[in-house]
């Protein structure tokens, strides 16, 4: 697999400015549908108010009670879901591409698997709430992504270690995270569940606002350090005979992916497989090899906002938690486009 | 090396049955299991204990080398006897059955998380199939990850729409040699020899294939047939052991990495030793598991707790091999 994907980027040059226009035309399209989904989040619910009215008040046209239904009830989640999503697609874009590995997630330096064990010593020993979780989760994640970090380094971090080490840590924290679900009360080992497979229910401005500023700054850093994710994603070898100082890079690009799961796992808990399946999605789309992260970010975001469209009002009033639907649409998505055979599939 | 270590896993296994919330010497279960007259150590030895060393063994090998052909057939590290979505499977079919037909306790449901996994096993297989002119085994994997996730995402959406389903789910998925039946060991052990067997016999074209397609192929190797034969082992192996013992994955993972540490190449070695350290792993879990606390901690938690600092160690080492 690695060998095929050194040598793409010389092959790829070939068509480089058709892949370019093919890339700006998915991004609009996925722009476009995102708007959309916006929209479809907003106007639905137990009072229903029309996607016209809702563009219409969104431009500020709307006064009184749908002014406060849209802004302070509906628009933190809606808005939460673009942001979050597109902040999970590229963290998981960073760990493919410095892994090497179409399985490489954040999953796999533990960050979502700690955080679980966070938030479920939170809720079932310390009976937290919703504070005290999120504040779990987000010490349980970075510990646990220090952890594997620091046990994997040994003059550098080569992919095949960090993953090795990131297995085995998680394994760990998976097995521990079972048994506290299996000592807890069934309601509040339920609960726990609903955190754990990643929700945005309930959430507001007062949570989406610090988390969106860290996701969009952290977004900026790794879009300004994509040249660098380009060249790793060749080999460290061949990135640092190029000229790079590979550490360095690659443990700044590391801590701006796990800022990003951080931040959305802090608050929507751990979202499965937003990260993992947004980058090969966006590359299939885009019809290429490389990186790409602008079409990755927007692709997840459309994932999560349509996702919790469906979670919302799928079982209405039943709330599902997002996460559950990621993972079915996802899933389904990517069987689609395996089957649909056109392409040859790389890693 | 290889005979050290099955007499270590022979001694685990005697172990296993003198360990317990009831300590038996050597002595009465040597008793117990020649002398023919009834006693509370004969039942004991051979109605409980026996049954749960067996169930390791099997199981054992079964996850271990399931996981090791996962890994050679994909060649990534990260793959594990999971990977055709057998815990998936098997979940979803649980949960169904325990959600909506009304099924209850182990024995209710082993059967419907065999079939479960088997199943998605084979649909997995039909949707990442290789197609023709190609043998990466990168859409496997991908369509393996895809049909895990749907019925991963369906099979907790059921149970939390189900409390019933879900504390059942939950006991399974830890992974736990505890209460189960003797009835299923016979069957277990049939699949595992059998899927072992079949393993054994691809072990040269995996170390055909390991060196490429295209070497493969110019040594006269049939890659389909091969993937093909690969393919129905794992799924034999890990939907038997899994529906047996529960999720217990990691054995598949850490084993075979450990086995290659200690066989260097050449993949039927490597599975010699795989069918050995996968049921030592397991055996010590479980017997720590009986002893460690009041009550019992299950396999599945100490299999992970002894496992990963067991990976770490060996990955950080300067022999770490990489596929």
């Amino acid at each position: 697999m690695s060998r095929t994907q050194s040598i793409q980027p010389l092959i790829a040059s070939r068509s480089a400015a058709h892949r370019a226009a093919r890339s700006r035309i998915v991004s609009l399209v996925l722009a476009i549908a995102c708007l959309a989904a916006l929209v479809f989040s907003i106007s639905g619910g137990e009072y229903s108010i029309t996607p016209a009215k809702v563009v219409q008040i969104l431009f500020g046209g709307g006064e009184g009670l749908e002014n406060t239904i849209i802004w302070q009830w509906r628009m933190p989640r809606a808005a939460a879901a673009l942001i979050f999503g597109a902040g999970l697609a590229v963290s998981g874009a960073v760990f493919q591409s410095l892994t090497r590995n179409p399985l490489g997630s954040p999953d796999i330096i533990g960050f979502s698997t700690g955080a679980y064990t966070g938030a479920l010593l939170a809720l079932t020993v310390a009976g937290g709430g919703f504070a005290l979780t999120s504040f779990g989760a987000l010490l349980g994640g970075l510990l646990t992504a220090l952890l594997v970090y620091l046990l994997a380094w040994r003059n550098g971090t080569a992919g095949f270690r960090l993953i090795l080490v990131g297995i085995g840590v998680s394994a760990a924290l998976a097995s521990f995270n079972h048994y506290l679900v299996l000592r807890a009360e069934l309601d509040v080992a339920m609960a726990a569940a609903v955190w754990g497979a990643g929700s945005l229910n309930g959430v507001t401005w007062a949570g989406v606002i610090p988390v969106s500023i860290v996701v969009i700054l952290a977004l900026l850093g790794v879009l300004i350090g994509s040249k660098s994710l380009q060249m790793l994603q060749m080999g460290d070898d061949l990135a640092s005979a190029l000229g790079m100082r590979v550490e360095r890079a690659k443990l700044v690009l590391v801590v701006l992916a796990v800022l990003l799961i951080a931040a959305v796992t802090a608050l929507a808990g751990p979202i499965a497989f937003v990260a993992l399946v947004s980058p090969q999605l966006a590359r299939r789309l885009v019809g290429s090899g490389s990186l790409n992260l602008i079409p990755t970010a927007l692709t997840g975001a459309f994932l999560l906002a349509f996702g919790d469209l469906l979670a919302q009002r799928l079982f209405a009033p039943i709330q599902l938690p997002v996460g559950v639907v990621t993972v079915c649409i996802g899933g389904a998505y990517l069987v689609y486009l395996l089957n649909r055979g056109t392409q040859k599939i790389r890693s | 090396m290889l005979g050290l270590l099955a007499v270590v896993l022979a001694l685990l296994a005697v172990a296993s049955l003198a360990v317990g919330s009831r300590a038996l010497s050597l002595e009465t279960i040597f008793n117990a299991l020649t002398a023919p007259q009834e006693s509370v150590e004969r039942s004991l030895v051979l109605s409980s204990r026996l049954p749960r060393s067996l169930l390791a063994i099997f199981a054992g090998a079964g996850l271990g080398v399931a996981g090791l052909l996962a890994q050679s057939l994909t060649r990534n590290p990260l793959a594990e006897p999971g990977i055709l979505g057998v815990n998936a499977g098997a979940s979803l079919a649980i949960v169904s059955a325990v959600g909506f037909l009304g099924v209850s306790g182990f024995a209710g449901y082993v059967s419907f998380a065999f079939l479960g996994a088997v199943l998605t096993a084979a649909l997995v297989y039909l949707i990442g199939r290789p197609r023709a002119g190609s043998a990466d085994p990168v859409r496997l994997v991908l369509s393996g990850v895809a049909i895990g996730a749907i019925f991963t995402g369906l099979g907790t959406a059921l149970s939390l729409v189900r409390p019933q389903a879900f504390d059942q789910l939950r006991a399974w998925t830890i992974g736990s040699l505890q209460g189960r039946d003797a009835s299923i060991i016979l069957p277990l052990a049939v699949l595992t020899i059998l899927g072992i067997a079949l393993a054994a016999a691809c072990s040269r074209s995996l170390d055909g294939l390991a060196l490429g397609e295209d070497a493969a192929t110019a040594l006269g190797i049939n890659i389909h047939r091969t993937q093909i034969l690969v393919l129905a082992a794992i799924t034999i192996l890990a939907a038997s052991a899994t529906a047996a013992v529960g999720a217990i994955g990691f054995i598949g993972l850490m084993a075979p990495h450990a086995a290659r540490r200690l066989a260097g190449a050449g993949t039927g070695w490597i599975m010699a030793y795989t069918c050995l350290l996968a049921p030592m792993l397991l055996l010590v879990a479980d017997v720590v598991g009986r002893i460690m606390l009041p009550g019992e901690l299950q396999a599945g938690v100490v299999c992970a707790f002894i496992g990963a600092p067991l990976l770490i160690a060996l990955a950080r080492g300067k022999k770490a091999v990489a596929l």
